[in-house]
């Protein structure tokens, strides 16, 4: 027996690491390094119902132990990603999870019906990205809007839908409750949290955006934090993400209460990360005399 | 084909204050590394790799040659390490210069720590010429190197050594006599900006080596975006790591 699977909303993970949405492309980007069936999913790059282009460059300036990031949510849109891509990708052994984002209530539910009948096994509700103008964070911020945004998307999809909380706000708790009221599946969280960087010498933010994401295991504790908290309020399963970069991590993610594990931006020094977090879970499983990996989900013993 | 692996510093020196001229023994990379490509190097203690071109590959030794300034912590703590020390390497990344055939007239056209990636270039041509522009006379790398490979023409903003002033200038009196095959061109955005208009006007194809911030270094994250004018005329970001660091000097748009 396998005892890395889990399961998620109805879809069966081989193993609980998921490569996270902007980081793995759709998927083609690291198969110099393993197959990416190893995985046990992937969350493709956010897309939009249009084209987006993303922001100017710079777009990435290093940090400690992690990184600003403002891409921008850069995609060809919903209907090219279908034509396009979609036929190699629903090729993957693996679980697929297309992460959708949207300006309006209209376009988050376009985007979800245009995938309604494609082989995408889950959605993944982008509520979060801190780097576009109108849209993005501004759905998650707020719990009425989070929960608007879940029920349209929730009316024009039958697959599992899982809503991708952001950390930029005072209360994460209400808004993982607003959301599995109106039907979300699962949770993941989180997304990066707001920084900026400035260059001394010409005054100038590094970004061109201004301000960006951060991300890397400078952000892990909070992330386990928030995990933890959310995990702690909500029935639905939760997939925590945020600074993971070893198997010591998503050990102690998923002792916080993450069902599953996404893995990020610790893939851009070590491109083989996941692989070897999924193998550290192995000998982990072993060792712990594990019958499931299952057994540690939210087994943190508080205080 | 990316590999990623620890490989071990044959050498490394200091060439000139702040720029040093680094030799990897990593065969299975040089194996695979092309004129113009990069290596993405993981400094010890910073997140991020760091990307610095490939000066020299020599296959029968299986070691590449990087020449690179310290610009920051990360290229510092590089810097530091001596030889024996292991750096951890992604590579060779990214698409090279397409190299036009032996026979035709090169020219390379670099500015400052942007000159390591032609010496390759030119030394895949029988004949080429190149135009080197530095800061200062204890900026100037390479000089050997380049009057093996190419007819050379140093030039220094301040004239302490070579031609005062910018490489750009005896380029554009060259190109008033001579039309080469191919332009290879790396360096300053200003400049590059400025090759690619003597180039365009000329009819010369150019080939222009990009820079950005970059990420993942596999074309996955988006991260290192280039303006690029596609043949339609539309303007979209192009992947540095992926879709270059090499692209055609009239499709790359330059910042004003």
């Amino acid at each position: 027996m396998n005892k890395l699977a889990v399961n998620i909303a109805g879809v069966e993970f081989k193993n609980p690491v998921i490569a996270a949405s902007g980081c793995y492309g759709f998927g083609m980007d690291y198969r110099d390094f393993y197959p990416v069936e190893r995985l046990g999913g992937i969350s493709l790059k956010g897309m939009t119902y249009e084209v987006r282009q993303g922001n100017p460059p710079p777009r990435i300036a290093e940090t400690p132990a992690g990184m600003l990031n403002s891409v921008g949510l850069q995609n060809p849109g919903v209907k090219a990603f279908k034509s396009s891509y979609l036929p190699a990708v629903s090729k993957l052994d693996t679980v697929i999870i297309a992460n959708i984002a949207g300006h309006d209530l209209d376009s988050y539910a376009a985007i979800a019906a245009e995938l309604e009948d494609t082989p995408i096994d889950m959605l993944e509700l982008n509520i979060s990205c801190p780097n576009v103008k109108e849209g993005g964070a501004a759905f998650g911020t707020s719990c009425d809007i989070a929960a608007a945004v879940t029920r349209a998307v929730r009316q024009k999809t039958t697959k599992p839908l899982m809503v991708k909380l952001s950390p930029n706000v005072t209360d994460i708790v209400s808004i993982a409750k607003a959301v599995e009221a109106e039907g979300a599946d699962a949770i993941s969280l989180i997304n990066t949290l707001l920084g900026m960087r400035i260059d001394r010498k010409t005054r100038r933010p590094i970004l061109k955006n201004n301000v960006g994401g951060l991300s890397g295991p400078a952000v892990f504790p909070v992330a386990v934090r928030m995990v933890w908290q959310v995990a702690g309020a909500v029935s639905v399963p939760v997939v925590g993400m945020g600074g993971i970069s070893t198997w010591e991590d998503a050990v102690e993610m998923m002792m916080a209460g993450a069902s599953a594990v996404q893995i990020g931006a610790a893939m851009f020094r070590d491109p083989y990360c996941p692989v070897k977090v999924i193998e550290g879970l192995e000998r982990y499983a072993e060792e712990e005399r594990l019958s499931s990996i299952r057994e540690i989900v939210g087994a943190v013993r508080p205080w | 084909m990316v590999l990623q692996g620890s490989f071990p510093l044959v050498k490394i020196t200091e060439v000139q204050p702040g720029i040093f001229d680094a030799t990897l023994s990593a065969p299975q990379v040089a194996a695979e590394a092309q004129p113009g490509q990069f290596l993405h190097i993981g400094a010890p203690g910073f997140f991020l790799r760091r990307p610095i071109s490939i000066c020299g590959i020599d296959h029968k030794a299986g070691t590449l040659r990087l020449v690179f300034q310290i610009r920051g912590a990360g290229t510092r703590a590089l810097a530091g390490a001596k030889a024996g020390c292991r750096w951890d390497v992604l590579g060779p990344v990214g698409r090279g210069f397409q190299l036009a055939g032996p026979e035709e007239e090169a020219v390379v056209v670099g500015g400052g720590i942007g000159v390591p990636p032609l010496l390759e270039a030119a030394r895949a041509h029988r004949s080429a010429t190149a135009f080197l522009g530095f800061a200062s006379k204890d900026a100037v790398i390479l000089e050997e190197d380049f009057r093996a490979a190419a007819q050379l023409t140093i030039t220094t903003d301040d004239g302490s050594y070579g031609r005062k002033g910018l490489c750009v200038a005896p380029l554009e009196e060259y190109l008033a006599q001579h039309t080469p095959g191919v332009i290879y061109a790396c360096g300053p955005s200003p400049m590059l900006k400025a090759v690619a208009r003597l180039a365009l006007q000329r009819g010369i194809p150019c080939q222009v080596s990009l820079e950005e911030r970059m990420g993942c270094g596999v074309g996955a994250c988006l991260g290192c975006a280039c303006a690029i004018r596609t043949a339609a005329g539309a303007v979209v970001y192009k992947r540095v790591c992926a879709d270059g660091p090499v692209f055609s000097a009239k499709e790359v748009v330059f910042d004003e």
